[in-house]
């Protein structure tokens, strides 16, 4: 039975019934592509073309096409790596945790937001598959026989935990995501005209009916798998932090940087899931379905883990101090006066003091404002990671190797080619998957109350009338409650 | 093979869950429940077993844990031990992360392979549906039938209890 509150703020606003749901979801996939759709992929796809030049650039003519130096030999591209593994993780937390924490406002969000999970994940492994400078190498990484006998991979190093963490999450992300799509591929499908949607939409949806005996497997299925996913979206993070914490590099060499990147991972995949569904929101009119709550209530957590991000900065200059390490204590002085103290302000500005404003109801409620904060946030991150990676490394041990990095166009082409790759991959997917969760938006759709009757064109007492009682629920229990009864 | 169905249509899913009891109370044989979405407590209310998979994905999860500790144990520890960083060959808290991963990948792949594989859900051509709108609004109880079932009564008792359309179908089963 459906527990009705008559007091919870409405999920799915508008009155809308299961009908409607399907309808509302389903018009852009059946429509077709309209000229902003298209004029949006056109420059994704104009991004994707430059990643691709940077990628030939860097594979014809070897990774010396990149800015790295003998020093800082892992700016530009471990920043980015880190930067979109951690934007992946709002997604898994969003379809997982909040799962098992019955946080029922996620259905709405969470198809797109584990679609951006898997689209960031693809971005990041780019990063070390192509440092490696011949990638068709790749599977050195795997625990394989090679030809030399039987020499293996070594199981002590960060960087090997790194290949089985983003392997799995990128694995387990997919599955997940594509389990969720199975039946709101298969209402496409039974909706669908045309022969080539009927007979794709078929092969996708794999069969399913919607019988109660697979909804039954399926929920057990869901909930495992957030089981699952829960601890595996908090281990991947913590081990990309211990390829650094791990070393004995000033800056780096800390215990705090597991919790500290799991809150940065948190933080940046919330601001870049505010980021789309704004978008999304307007341009698929949704915005019954991604209501100004769930924008508030993203905008909170980002706000949260924004402030655990900034304790954790203060902590490090602390901890600094305080271990009365000079080289230690030089860093951190060295972040936040050296030569790269803008990108250190920067990151201050926009992790720190920024997310502080949504403690404004205003700001919270306000989709200009989230927008602007959630694309500072974004840049904030960025800057966390480049702030980390090459201040630490720029100024080591030796003065004699002191040296300053500048990334090359080459570097800025794969960089902003991967967001070429992202866009092009979700608008895609937006255009030809369902963006909202269908069943699920339709199980909370009497969760809550709202203005209206849930369900439209039907009277909910007429059936129940003559009804024994059953489940402790009386004969002619209302199926849905008017909030002004 | 074909069968042929009477189908109950309704609306709403707390309608359904008192019909089921109902028409499962008046001694007839529900064939199966197609639902747009998950209903809580619709596998109690069809006698549908609880599933096995969580039994299942634990061990999944433990022949996970147990190769890779084997393969790690294995690989560094006796067939090619290499000495890193002073490191003991065996060095089980470094394998905790590889153990880890392995777990919850055999978990789940494993677990969601099985699920597909007992739901008898891949890919197809067609996929042969009773009626359309049940992934869409409509709740749908099929109930299989024969010469000696008596329509007009079937059809009764799904309209008393709620059900607005019974339909009758054939459906070819593969």
């Amino acid at each position: 039975m459906q527990h009705v509150s008559p007091v919870r703020e409405p999920l799915v606003t508008g009155g809308k019934s299961y009908h409607d749901v399907t309808q509302d979801v389903c018009r852009q996939v059946e429509a077709a592509p309209n000229v902003r759709w298209m004029a949006a992929l056109s420059v994704a796809l104009f991004f994707l073309g430059v990643f691709l030049y940077s990628v030939y650039r860097t594979l014809w003519f070897g990774i010396g096409e990149w800015g790295l130096n003998k020093t800082v030999g892992w700016a530009w591209d471990i920043t980015n790596f880190v930067w979109w593994v951690g934007i992946g993780h709002a997604g898994t937390l969003i379809s997982a945790v909040l799962l098992l924490f019955r946080q029922k406002w996620r259905s709405s969000i969470n198809r797109a937001a584990e679609a951006m999970t898997i689209f960031a994940v693809i971005c990041a492994a780019m990063f070390p598959v192509l440092h490696m400078g011949r990638p068709w190498l790749a599977y050195w990484v795997f625990p394989l026989q090679n030809t030399f006998g039987s020499l293996w991979v070594n199981f002590n190093s960060p960087l090997l935990w790194d290949v089985f963490a983003i392997s799995t999450y990128f694995t387990v992300s997919l599955v997940f995501w594509y389990t969720g799509l199975v039946p709101d591929f298969a209402t496409i499908r039974d909706r669908a005209k045309g022969p080539i949607a009927k007979v794709a939409y078929s092969l996708l949806s794999m069969g399913w009916t919607g019988s109660a005996k697979h909804w039954s497997r399926y929920e057990t299925v869901s909930l495992i798998l957030a089981g699952v996913s829960t601890p595996l979206v908090l281990s991947v993070h913590t081990i990309v932090s211990m390829d650094f914490a791990t070393s004995v590099v000033p800056g780096w060499h800390t215990t705090i940087f597991p919790p500290y990147f799991v809150a940065g991972a948190i933080f940046s995949g919330f601001a870049m899931v505010l980021t789309l569904m704004l978008i999304t929101r307007v341009v698929f009119k949704l915005e019954d379905y991604i209501t100004m709550e769930h924008i508030a209530l993203m905008n909170k957590i980002m706000m949260i883990t924004g402030s655990i991000v900034g304790v954790a900065y203060i902590t490090e200059f602390f901890i600094a101090w305080y271990s009365q390490v000079e080289f230690e204590q030089y860093a951190f002085i060295n972040r936040a006066t050296g030569p790269y103290w803008w990108a250190y302000w920067s990151m201050m500005t926009c992790n720190v003091i920024t997310p502080q404003l949504v403690w404004i109801r205003k700001v919270r409620y306000s989709i200009p404002l989230t927008f602007v904060l959630s694309i500072i946030v974004n840049i904030g991150m960025w800057f966390e990671r480049f702030v980390i990676i090459v201040t630490s490394l720029h100024r080591d041990y030796l003065p004699s190797s002191w040296v300053m990095f500048s990334p090359t166009i080459i570097d800025i082409g794969i960089y902003v080619g991967t967001l070429g790759l992202f866009f092009t991959l979700f608008l895609l997917f937006a255009k030809f998957f369902p963006v909202v969760n269908m069943a699920e938006v339709k199980t909370v759709l009497k969760y809550t109350v709202d203005n209206g009757p849930t369900y439209t064109g039907h009277d909910p007492h007429h059936d129940l009338i003559h009804k024994p009682t059953t489940h402790g629920v009386p004969a002619n229990a209302p199926v849905n409650y008017n909030k002004h009864d | 093979m074909t069968k042929r169905f009477a189908l109950g249509i309704f609306d709403d899913e707390d309608v359904l869950m008192h019909a089921i009891e109902n028409v499962r109370a008046a001694g007839v044989k529900i064939y199966e429940v197609f639902t747009p979405f998950p209903i809580h407590g619709i596998d109690d209310a069809l006698g549908i077993e609880r599933s096995r998979l969580p039994i299942a994905a634990f061990f999944y999860g433990m022949c996970g844990l147990a190769f890779a500790l084997w393969m790690q144990i294995y690989m560094l520890g006796f067939d090619w031990p290499m000495i890193i960083g002073g490191k003991p060959h065996i060095a089980l808290p470094a394998f905790i992360p590889v153990s880890f991963e392995l777990t919850v990948f055999f978990t789940c792949h494993g677990m969601v392979i099985t699920f597909y594989t007992i739901s008898k859900l891949y890919p197809r051509w067609r996929t042969p549906v009773l009626d359309v709108r049940s992934t869409d609004d409509k709740f749908v109880m099929a109930i299989e039938i024969n010469e000696s079932t008596d329509l007009n009564n079937l059809s009764k008792l799904l309209r008393e209890n709620g059900a607005s359309e019974v339909n009758e179908k054939e459906m070819t089963k593969n």
